[in-house]
């Protein structure tokens, strides 16, 4: 394999990384109008993902940079073609970042009643848009021989790429309600399982219905390989929120999560973004990667940092381990 | 091209703003995250409540303004490629790496860090604890070196080939890149200008309190503090700055003549810095000045007879390298922005003297100006802090990487003006809607005064913090 294959996959696993950890963010997220009935739930809510929602969404930066720094071009199409796409994501992501951190600044419930609201829609765009995006990466969209994204907004909203932000929004919601069945006690724990089986059903179905269609229009072998690993996960997650096995729930979501990630990087491999007007104008691992050079750099620092940071991540979310209750929240109340 | 809807130009303002916004919040982060840590650790060492009660008032603020760091952070990985992919392209392979370490290097770091030292009071031991402050105040440091080697890469290219066949600079020496002269002198001088904006905010907020007569026993040390960073971190910022002037001059020798206005070459005693300036607004001629002969010569070259070369003499050479054009940027942008930002700062810096002189032996002096004074000087640094950038990037012009790529081709192709206004309109209006609760919720955590920690335990005599919830 050479480097710039190697990052291809590095990339992916940074991707991975995002939609796993910020995923359950986002599905805490949203369900805040569902699993909460008044503040102390929405507090404890919020809590259970407070200590590292910062850090899973660090994810997306690297991704980002990550890609800046392996596949310039790549980098390039991407963000100038999908502009107005990722200006949503940007803006959800700047009001949700600042609601954590200002919610409970203030005790007035108009106040917070906001912040609720920016927290809820701000996890819903990007959990919905991520999916649209990364299907259209697969699906190929028009570029000119500069590399150039010549389609408009309206172009990506086609509805093999709506249906892909539907299965983000499904998995990530579903992911998030089991995460809070994971990190809560109490009534709240039981309402998030309930939840959590009956949105299940409909995330299997739409989950299904993308991952086949990915799979007729631009399947490998290793791309059905991967979908059934997260098909067979996802039943396996609902099975298990259904018997309150919640660790083992959360764990098969992100495996889903996970192998569903892979499986579209290795739908799309070894392009990096088709061209669907003319295969000749498709950016390539090999035409749009860096130099060797580069890449040798950035491996020798991903070889050092990569283990270190998932070491250091590891272990806060093993400080944090304990269930977020009422009276935890309560103890505290300001 | 419509001009109103020339992608260029929105896109210029769109980075300018995003960016100056940006860094509003930067250097208060890097200096209250070391300032919150120095705290932490007076009270490790002494187990005053009064320290304890300074860490959770510094503490609060710098997570108010650090949200705001964090968030409009993520718009500026995004933006190079969103306006300027042309730019990408041409730069990825160099500008991409800083980047990317940055990423894995200091940015994981922080914001792990930062959550377990906010979740962390109760659940980790108190060593342990302070340890993750600093760590965060450390990788706010690490992430200021990487991204202003990035950009020093713009300001002096080095360490990289050009490749004609795929258009673009590519890497062959990070070390090159990691150890540019431009970074080695605009890092300390930043970070140290950085201390400055965060103690600016110190003084004025512990000011604030004084000047009620209230909370004495913990505001009078947080001046103290204050004004005594101020101080420090103002030597090293003029030292650090001097260094700087002499790698542009170096390096961009156009900024030098830009920033003095000097049109035809000058050598020794006419080579004289202007303080004060009167003239027509695009600094072409001068009306009134008050000038100091060979400061130019000494603050260029560090002789008294050295030469500077003129805004004419280089355009003629720059034309002859580079083909027609014109090569110097906006005049009186340069020249004010290059005097705000010295005169801004360098009155906080005295301000902050006289602070020390007024309030010497414990003294609380009556005057109420004195008082007014030392609660408005906040914006002095940090207004010096964003025209120093509006200086160094606008002096740059007409390049967005020095001699290598000219702004203008550097713009996203496909993007169409209204769609670069659209955003224009919207992160614009998203900031400055953020900006007004960010200072609001600022203001509140500084009146609301340091937080009641508790009494320390009766047995053990040990101060057990209260664990922090969102
Ligand atoms: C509190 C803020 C502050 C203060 C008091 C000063 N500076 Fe500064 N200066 C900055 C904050 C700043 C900055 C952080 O805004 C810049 C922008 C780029 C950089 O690296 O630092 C800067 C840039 C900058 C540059 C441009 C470098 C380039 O374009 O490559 C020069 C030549 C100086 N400074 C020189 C000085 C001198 C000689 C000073 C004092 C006598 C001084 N600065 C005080
Ligand atoms: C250190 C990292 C930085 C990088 C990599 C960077 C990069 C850039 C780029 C790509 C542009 C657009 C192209 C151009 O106009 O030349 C730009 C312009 C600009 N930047 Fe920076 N910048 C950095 C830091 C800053 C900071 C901290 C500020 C201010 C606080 C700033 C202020 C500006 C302004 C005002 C412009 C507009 C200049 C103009 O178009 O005339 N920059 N910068
Ligand atoms: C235009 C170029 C810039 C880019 C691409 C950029 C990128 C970012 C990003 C992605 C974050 C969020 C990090 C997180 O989630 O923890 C961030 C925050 C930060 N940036 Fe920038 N930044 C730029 C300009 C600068 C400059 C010039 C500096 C320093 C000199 C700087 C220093 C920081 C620091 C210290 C933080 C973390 C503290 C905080 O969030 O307030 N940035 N930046």
């Amino acid at each position: 394999m050479d480097l710039a294959t190697l990052w291809f996959w590095i990339v992916a696993f940074l991707f991975v990384g995002y939609f796993v950890l910020d995923g359950f963010d986002f599905g805490i997220g949203m369900s805040l109008p569902f699993l909460a009935k008044d503040d102390t739930d929405r507090r404890v809510l919020i809590n259970t993902i407070g200590p590292v929602w910062d850090l899973n969404e660090t994810w997306v930066i690297v991704a980002g940079a990550s890609l800046f720094a392996a596949f310039p071009e790549w980098y390039a199409t991407l963000f100038s073609g999908f502009y107005l796409a990722l200006l949503l994501i940007l803006v959800a992501l700047i009001a949700r970042g600042v609601s954590f951190e200002y919610r409970h600044q203030r005790p007035e419930s108009k106040w917070k009643a906001w912040f609720d609201g920016m927290i809820i829609v701000g996890s819903a765009v990007p959990a919905l848009l991520w999916g649209v995006a990364f299907a259209n990466i697969v699906q190929g969209v028009p570029l000119d021989e500069g590399h150039n994204y010549i389609g408009t907004l309206f172009d990506l909203l086609n509805p093999y790429a709506l249906l892909g932000g539907l299965t983000t929004l499904l998995l990530f919601f579903t992911h998030g309600v089991i995460f809070a069945a994971l990190k809560t006690d109490g009534e709240i724990r039981e309402r998030a399982r309930h939840l959590a089986a009956r949105v299940g059903v409909l995330t299997i179905v739409v989950a299904a219905a993308f991952l086949v269609w990915t799979g007729f229009a631009h399947g490998t072998f290793w791309f059905w390989v991967l979908a059934a690993v997260a098909a067979l996960a996802l039943i396996g997650a609902w099975l298990a929120n259904g018997r309150a096995a919640e660790r083992t729930a959360f764990t098969l979501m992100a495996i889903t999560i996970a192998a569903a990630v892979f499986g579209l990087f290795a739908a799309l491999f070894p392009d990096v973004m088709s061209a669907s007007n003319d295969p000749a104008n498709s950016l390539t691992i090999a035409n749009a990667s860096s130099t060797p050079y580069t890449l040798t750099v950035m491996s020798w620092t991903a070889l050092i940092f990569l283990p270190l940071i998932l070491a250091y991540q590891g272990w806060t979310y093993w400080v944090f381990r304990k269930r977020i209750t009422r009276q935890t929240i309560e103890a505290v109340a300001h | 091209m419509n001009d109103l809807l020339d992608p260029l130009l929105l896109a210029r303002w769109q980075f300018g703003i995003t960016t100056v916004y940006h860094f509003l919040f930067v250097p208060i982060t890097i200096g209250l995250a070391t300032a919150t840590a120095v705290f932490q650790t007076a009270w490790y060492r002494t187990g005053k409540t009064e320290y304890l009660r300074i860490t959770r008032f510094l503490g609060n603020i710098f997570l108010i303004n650090f949200a705001m760091g964090v968030v409009t952070g993520i718009v500026q990985e995004f933006q190079f490629g969103m306006n300027w992919s042309e730019y990408s392209r041409f730069v990825g392979d160099v500008f991409g790496a800083p980047l990317a370490l940055e990423g894995l290097l200091a940015f994981f770091f922080e914001a792990t860090f930062i959550g377990l030292w906010i979740f962390g009071w109760d659940k980790l031991p108190r060593g342990l604890h302070l340890a993750t402050i600093w760590a965060t105040a450390a990788g706010t440091v690490i992430s200021a070196y990487f991204i202003l080697a990035a950009n020093a890469f713009m300001q002096n290219p080095v360490g990289y080939e050009m490749n004609a066949e795929k258009g673009r600079a590519e890497l062959v020496d990070i070390w090159a890149v990691l150890s540019n002269r431009v970074v080695l002198a605009a890092f300390p001088h930043t970070i140290a200008a950085s201390f400055m904006v965060a103690a600016g905010l110190i003084i004025s907020a512990a000011a604030w309190h004084l000047s009620r007569n209230q909370h004495l026993d913990t505001m009078r040390p947080l001046l103290k503090f204050g004004l005594w960073t101020m101080v420090g971190a103002g030597i090293l910022t003029t030292f650090f700055g001097d260094q700087l002037s002499l790698a542009m001059v170096a390096t961009q020798p156009m900024k030098m003549a830009a920033a003095e206005a000097t049109y035809d070459t000058v050598c020794g005693a006419d080579a004289s810095f202007s303080l004060f300036t009167l003239g027509t607004p695009d600094g072409s001629s001068e009306l009134f000045s008050i000038r100091v002969p060979y400061l130019l010569s000494l603050l260029s070259t560090h002789s008294f007879d050295g030469c500077v070369e003129g805004i004419n003499d280089l355009q003629a050479q720059y034309t002859e390298l580079y083909g027609p054009g014109d090569y110097s940027p906006i005049i009186w942008v340069t020249y004010w922005a290059f005097r705000w930002m010295i005169g801004l700062g360098l009155l906080h810096v005295i301000i902050a003297v006289v602070g020390l002189w007024v309030t010497r032996k414990g003294r609380l002096p009556k005057q109420r100006w004195i008082w007014k004074v030392a609660i408005w000087s906040f914006p002095l640094s940090i207004a010096a802090m964003s025209v120093g950038w509006i200086f160094t990037e606008m002096g740059r012009q007409p390049w967005i990487v020095f001699s290598l790529l000219p702004t203008a081709s550097a713009v996203s192709p496909n993007v169409t003006g209204l769609e670069v206004l659209i955003s224009l309109v919207v992160f614009t209006l998203a900031y400055g809607a953020l900006a007004v609760v960010e200072v609001r919720l600022i203001l509140r955590a500084i009146h609301k005064g340091p937080p009641d920690v508790g009494e320390p335990h009766p047995e053990t005599g040990k101060l057990e913090p209260a664990s922090t919830v969102y």
